[in-house]
């Protein structure tokens, strides 16, 4: 077939602006489907006019690929709690990593037998390949951290930032070589120093972090794609990757934000975990007020306006579905309820929404920090559910407090503060919550999911 | 102009394009904008059938890397869209608030 170098142009324009559109429907909640549906489409195009290149000889790998890669892909998808998110998306950048790899391997066979193989095009094979190793092993320790099969503690140890100095400049040199001497071996053991690098430079950060290192290694997989475009020069990959890596980078630049950190401590590691327990822990033996359920509903029962914080407890206590009913219970006794959801809320970015969503809360009811944070000295009970940090007062007052200058929700402002915790423990930053010990603030002990049943129970009793 | 740095200018102007509709992105829909960016980062599928179709990896090592490459670019992208798709209908049932309650809490 001679299909001129046009069509392809053409078709990888229109993919690249279906890409476009798929991204800017995520604007709202009536057109993000349809974006979705766009994005799909692009997807689909650039792999039709992919196949019909003059390049491609050969399908039978092709199709076993895409069809085997498919039925995974989807057998996946449709299976996932809505709680493992964090870790699926891990997952997928690892893939997307590790497939830039392959490709950048596969590409220098091709132009090998070719005899096309310049300097230009052996520094770009290297980029790509470094960012892809990157995103692969990184992506695998965050996916190990999130699914709990490694310790979410960093690992530190002494001259680390160091040795991966040193190490990144030991695979430059190698990709050097690689670029001059046209030296494969020396391409292969940069990659390996680039999956190692991956591997050190995810360990040492903490699980508070972790929203921000799911963002960076999706922008990571974009990088990875645009580096693969430059190598095959493909317009279309150049672009779409750059729409990716600029997708997380602003995510992750918005979880910092919410976090009150640079990037550069994030990337440096070390926060978060049971080390990092400061002295204010000490103020644990300062008294709280622990109630039970059966007072909680109570209390939410004579309220006339009620605003609910989610944290990540309640993904792990698989407690959302149970909060739906405790919604709807008090809906029905005119009770007014509002969500409100931190940035950094759960292990990644708009993490709680989706996990409301399922549960079939409303979206017009959940709000985000700077919409409802006002609202909070109006409401007769603010009820937290496994969130900590994000509502710790420590962050505004204590300037000792490694929280301090992090924006939170104003949950301490409430008429009265009920918290929904499993243990006394301290929060995912290591920190003591000064909220605890505010006098109208009462703890229930327990399963979130056990507690907001036993609301549920009591609510339904009292008619 | 080498058609290295016209790449660089599309690379750079692109990325601009990328920041300014990423911003207007809502933060509930962050998480499925990570998923459907996810599958989107996918693209290194037209790289993969490349190598994969390719003369030079018609067996041996080249072939392994060319599937393999395309097997992972493919979960990437059916997984990617599919789990998308399957979040925001979660907010669009909202749309109609007396519907039937469909799943029970588990």
């Amino acid at each position: 077939m001679t299909l001129s170098p046009d069509f392809f142009g053409i078709s990888y324009l229109a993919a690249s602006i279906f890409f476009i559109l798929g991204l800017k429907g995520l604007s709202s909640h009536r057109t993000a489907l349809r974006g979705n549906l766009f994005a799909m489409l692009g997807m689909a195009l650039a792999i039709v006019a992919t196949l019909l290149q003059p390049e491609v000889h050969h399908y039978i790998y092709i199709a076993a690929g895409i069809i085997g890669g498919g039925i995974v892909g989807i057998a996946i998808a449709t299976k996932i709690e809505m709680t493992a998110m964090p870790q699926l998306v891990a997952a997928f950048h690892s893939f997307v990593g590790l497939s830039a790899v392959l490709v950048a391997i596969g590409t220098y066979f091709s132009h090998q037998a070719n005899g096309h193989l310049d300097k230009v095009l052996l520094f770009e094979l290297s980029a790509g390949s470094i960012i892809g190793a990157i995103t692969f092993t990184g992506s695998l320790v965050a996916f190990g951290k999130l699914q709990e099969i490694l310790g979410s503690n960093p690992l530190v140890f002494p001259g680390q930032h160091y040795l991966n100095l040193a190490l990144t400049l030991v695979a430059l040199g190698f990709g050097a070589n690689f670029m001059m001497a046209n030296h494969f071996p020396s391409f292969l053991i940069m990659t390996g120093i680039s999956l190692l690098l991956g591997f050190l430079l995810v360990l040492p950060i903490g699980g508070a972090d972790m929203p921000v290192v799911v963002s960076m290694l999706n922008s990571y997989s974009g990088w990875a794609a645009s580096a693969t475009g430059f190598t095959l020069a493909n317009n279309l990959l150049i672009t779409t990757g750059a729409l990716v890596g600029a997708s997380g980078a602003i995510l992750s630049y918005i979880m910092c934000k919410a976090m009150n950190r640079s990037i550069i401590s994030v990337i440096l590691g070390g926060f978060g975990g049971e080390h990092a327990a400061s002295p204010h822990a000490s103020a644990a033996g300062k008294p709280v007020k622990s109630v039970s359920a059966e007072d909680l509903a109570f209390a939410l029962e004579n309220s006339s306006k009620v605003i609910i914080v989610p944290g990540y407890g309640m993904a792990v206590s698989q407690a959302q579905h149970a909060i739906k009913e405790l919604f709807q219970i008090m809906k029905e006794k005119n009770i007014d309820v509002k969500f409100a959801i931190h940035p950094v809320a759960g292990r990644m970015p708009g993490h709680m929404n989706v996990l409301l969503a399922e549960s079939e809360i409303p979206h017009e009811i959940v709000f985000e920090m700077d919409e409802i944070n006002n609202e909070f000295s109006t409401c007769d009970v603010a009820f937290v559910i496994g969130a900590n940090d994000v509502v710790n007062p420590a962050a505004k007052s204590d300037k000792t407090s490694p929280l301090y200058g992090m924006p939170i929700l104003d949950v301490y402002k409430a008429r009265n503060i009920f918290i929904s915790k499993r243990s006394m423990k301290a929060g995912y930053a290591g920190v003591d919550n000064a909220l605890f010990y505010y006098p109208n603030c009462s703890l229930v002990f327990g399963d979130s999911k056990v507690t907001c049943e036993a609301i549920v129970a009591a609510l339904k009793d009292s008619h | 102009m080498s058609p290295t740095l016209i790449a660089l200018y599309i690379f750079v102007l692109a990325c601009f394009v990328g920041y300014h509709v990423i911003w207007g992105v809502t933060p509930a829909l962050h998480t499925p904008l990570m998923a459907v960016t996810n599958a989107i980062s996918a693209i290194v599928v037209v790289g993969a059938i490349l190598v994969a179709g390719s003369d030079a990896n018609r067996e041996g090592w080249g072939a392994l890397i060319g599937f393999s490459a395309v097997f992972l670019a493919s979960v990437n992208i059916f997984g990617g869209f599919v789990v998308t798709k399957r979040m925001l209908e979660f907010f669009k049932k909202k749309e109609r608030p007396s519907q039937p309650e469909k799943r029970a809490s588990q």
